[in-house]
């Protein structure tokens, strides 16, 4: 028991993380129809800005602070200017294979800087304390904190000041939003920056957890797309909810079930959400137009 | 004259809006049905619900007497239903002949035929007739996507013919065509009429055109019913001028 | 019809190539031109699924992995390869049918994601199971087939068996995408919703595609076991899926010679750009992103609509002047 509510905390810890990650990945759809294939290396890249700094002595919030600025600038604005914009006319499926492509790039780029996988300093030192007799480790709690102030700051910005309610009116209907006087294009540019920041944020939490190496987005992405369309590809809160939900399934079934098929368990809900309820668990349906 | 379609107390909900709120007629055989009314009245949505596009929330349709209603698009084609859409529908990479082909070739043998049997399943003579019926004849080996809009628009109109069919839907079948087009149009639609006997359901907003062309008249209004008659009677109706032709 | 003459030639020149051309390569000159023939069917059936019938697909290494592990574990036990490749393409075939319906439900990227999901569920199982697939040690020592009573131990002999294979398929290939069954890929891709009101069977053509085109992947993966004459998980790994996919798409998405190009580039990129050391797969990737910008359709597409805007100059010529006869006959 005690060890079923450790498995727990530590999946919520994880599975906050692959929320951020959704909610990046749901907001980029939700505006400008980008499915992002490279979502997981956009996680993999920041902590890779973010390391060289630390090495050379720059303190560990500045550094952090850098990286994200420097992942909306290029992970944000550069992938909307430079791939984004010159593909989306093209429709979905470019776009896609477009960020298939990107994956690639970035994996191989990093590969040929480093193909190690290098440990990165934790948001604070490892503690462990005792609830309830489970172990707790103090790194989980910071960052589910962590991830839910990311989280609530967004959710502010989407629903109390005007550029989020502007934004959440591109999001549902780009066309009327126009026809409304409100500056689409920008609006989509800032999910792209918001997503920039929320990769860079998940790659300083994630990278403690599981090094910094160039092939971690493999993992991330699959986990940020199972997040997206079991928690619902139209919703934010979808997307929390489908990261927390991963996350403790994944470390609940690597614990009691075989070591060999662990990663089965999320393929498999996703295979199950997708075919039974595409709409995701807590997404609406969308009507189907003729 | 028989019945060839029955439409019984169609309703279609969106969410709580009806978009069709119990709508019933008959067509028979040999007629030109023309169903006109405001945008948004649900005629569309109609002919969606009687061709299998949409599930009805409620009611039913029968052809030849028997109930359809659930079947798909592709059974009920293959039971003689054809049709053609608000916006214009050709492939636009194939030739005028090969969209002409493939209008029927479902029609012909089985899957195994379709397969190993001849490229043109045996239809290029049907759709040459077709294409020279419609008078596109210069322009059969062309990709249907370079054809100019009026053309594009017969084009579509002819697919629903080719598999011979014995009703025929075409919702707004004038819509943006220039007026020696529509002449055109208007022309072969009534020789098809008259020479194979098919049956037509017209949704049009173009009042000349529906006037001239159709037997009876259909008048809906807000999910509903509002008049039914002759094109003569449909024009002198109160009814009818004050919710539609009064605008 | 100029143009046509001139793809006559080409292929003729090609074919002669290709017939010819090995027996003045070295043994890996071989080996690289058998490899692209194995890509090559794999991604014609991909081309099929995705390119024809436009069903986006994933799992296209997976099929591949499927045939090379039943076509290895046959052959070893002594079976022929032409009955092991059979199997193959039945196995797959069956698998692809399944992996169809999904694609009755959702479409696009759900339809990629469901393609992914399956991809890397056949990976792990692959890893897995190693009282068949022989787990991380993979299926050694796969013997190269005979035709009739010669042995294709030689590079060169293999080469000629698998470009005999791919001649068959081609072949079958070309008869179906002019078939009335490729004209229902295609509508079937460019307008269900039409493609419906016409009478296809959206349903059924969408699973035949699916199951076609995963029976070329078993097909091209009962070729690569006896190629590489050792099979191992990492070889089918998603990465192949996501590669195929790429092929297709650098080619030019439904067009005929699509999957041969894209393959050959594919294959042979690494050969030349072997001086940039590992950065041959970034640049490839670079590539794929600028191709897709300036043309979705890939290569071809681009010779496609330069071709079509040629014509159109013409036809709208042609227009012009019946128009204006059309006119006058109404007077």
């Amino acid at each position: 028991m005690a060890n079923l509510v450790n498995l727990i905390i530590t999946g919520l810890a994880t599975g906050a993380i692959y929320a951020l990650v959704a909610i990046g990945f749901t907001l980029l759809w939700q505006t400008s129809q980008t499915i992002n294939f490279a979502q997981g290396d956009f996680v993999m890249l920041p902590a890779f800005f973010m390391l060289p700094m630390l090495h050379a002595g720059v303190p560990y919030w500045l550094a952090i602070l850098i990286g994200v600025i420097l992942s909306m600038l290029i992970l944000g604005y550069g992938y909307k200017k430079l791939l984004v914009d010159p593909i989306r006319k093209h429709g979905v499926l470019p776009l896609a294979i477009a960020g298939m492509a990107l994956s690639i790039f970035m994996q191989e780029g990093v590969k040929n800087y480093t193909a190690e996988a290098h440990v990165f300093p934790a948001l604070i030192p490892n503690l462990d304390f005792h609830i309830f007799g489970a172990v707790v480790s103090a790194q989980s709690i910071a960052v589910v904190v962590v991830a839910l102030a990311v989280v609530i700051a967004l959710q502010w910005l989407l629903n109390k000041t005007l550029v989020g309610h502007q934004m959440q009116a591109t999001a549902q209907n780009s066309t009327v939003a126009r026809l409304l006087g409100i500056p689409v294009e920008r609006m989509v540019l800032y999910t792209f920056l918001i997503n920039g920041a929320l990769v860079a944020i998940a790659s300083a939490l994630v990278s403690p957890l599981i090094f910094a190496k160039f092939s971690t987005g493999n993992i991330m992405g699959m986990a940020a797309f199972t997040a997206a369309i079991v928690g619902g590809f139209n919703q934010v809160r979808g997307a929390i909810a489908g990261g927390l939900l991963l996350g403790v399934v994944n470390n609940i079934g690597s614990a009691y079930i075989s070591a060999q098929y662990r990663d089965a368990i999320p393929l498999l809900l996703l295979i199950l959400v997708i075919l039974f309820r595409p709409q995701g668990l807590m997404g609406r349906a969308e009507e189907r137009t003729v | 004259m028989s019945k060839v379609l029955e439409v019984s107390n169609i309703q279609k909900r969106f969410g709580g809006i009806y978009a069709v709120n119990g709508v019933s007629f008959d067509v028979h055989e040999g007629e030109i049905l023309g169903i006109i009314g405001p945008n948004g009245c649900g005629k569309s949505t109609l002919f969606n619900c009687i061709l299998g596009q949409l599930q009805p929330t409620e009611g039913e349709v029968k052809l030849d007497g028997k109930v359809v209603t659930g079947l798909r698009p592709c059974d009920l084609n293959r039971l003689g239903v054809s049709r053609t859409f608000q916006l214009l529908q050709v492939f636009p990479q194939l030739t005028v002949r090969e969209n002409l082909i493939l209008a029927a070739q479902e029609h012909k043998g089985n899957m195994a035929t379709r397969l190993i049997g001849k490229r043109d399943a045996g239809l290029t003579g049907d759709a040459d007739q077709m294409i020279g019926f419609f008078k596109l004849a210069h322009l059969a080996d062309e990709r249907a996507g370079g054809l100019s809009y009026g053309q594009q628009k017969l084009l579509d109109a002819a697919m629903a013919f080719m598999s011979g069919p014995r009703l025929v839907l075409l919702d707004e079948p004038a819509g943006g065509v220039n007026l020696t087009m529509l002449e055109n149009l208007k022309e072969r639609l009534q020789a098809i009429n008259k020479e194979q006997g098919a049956t037509f359901v017209v949704i049009e907003h173009n009042m000349d055109f529906v006037m001239s062309l159709c037997t009876r008249v259909l008048v809906l209004a807000e999910g509903k019913v509002l008049a039914e008659g002759l094109p003569a009677e449909i024009r002198a109706n109160p009814k009818v001028i004050e919710a539609y032709l009064g605008h | 019809m100029k143009l046509s003459a001139f793809a006559i030639v080409a292929s003729l020149v090609v074919a002669l190539g290709l017939l010819v051309g090995p027996i003045f390569l070295s043994d890996y000159g071989r080996y690289i031109l058998s490899m692209w023939i194995v890509m090559s069917i794999a991604a014609i059936g991909l081309n099929l699924t995705l390119g024809y019938a436009g069903q986006v697909s994933l799992a296209q290494g997976a099929f591949m992995g499927v045939g090379a592990y039943v076509s290895a574990l046959m052959t070893i036990h002594g079976w022929p390869l032409p009955v092991a490749m059979l199997t193959s393409a039945l196995v797959c075939l069956v698998l692809g049918w399944m992996l169809g319906y999904p694609a009755l439900r959702v479409q696009h990227h759900y339809l990629a994601f469901v393609t992914l999901a399956f991809a890397s569920l056949a990976f792990l199982i692959f890893r897995n199971e190693e009282w068949i697939t022989g787990g991380v040690d993979g299926l050694a020592n796969i013997p190269r087939p005979y035709f009739l009573w010669m042995a294709t131990d030689g590079s060169l002999a293999f080469y000629y068996y698998c470009l005999g294979v791919l001649g068959l398929i081609a072949l079958g290939y070309y008869g179906l995408v002019r078939s009335p069954w490729g004209r229902a890929f295609l509508a079937l891709r460019e307008n269900p919703v039409r493609a419906m009101s016409l009478g296809i069977d959206t349903r059924r053509y969408i699973l035949v595609a699916f199951a076609i085109g995963s029976a070329l992947g078993g097909v091209a993966g009962s070729l690569f076991a006896p190629l590489v004459q050792f099979v191992e998980p990492p070889a089918f790994a998603v990465d192949l899926s996501l590669k195929l996919l790429l092929m297709v798409i650098v080619g030019g998405s439904g067009f005929y010679f699509g999957p041969f190009l894209g393959a050959l580039i594919a294959v042979l990129l690494p050969e030349w750009l072997r001086f940039t050391q590992g950065y041959y797969l970034m640049l490839y990737a670079f590539f794929v992103m600028l191709l897709l910008v300036i043309s979705p359709s890939g290569i071809l597409g681009i010779a496609d609509k330069w071709i079509t805007d040629r014509k159109t100059r013409v036809a709208s010529a042609a227009r012009a002047a019946t128009a204006s006869a059309f006119e006058e006959t109404k007077q």
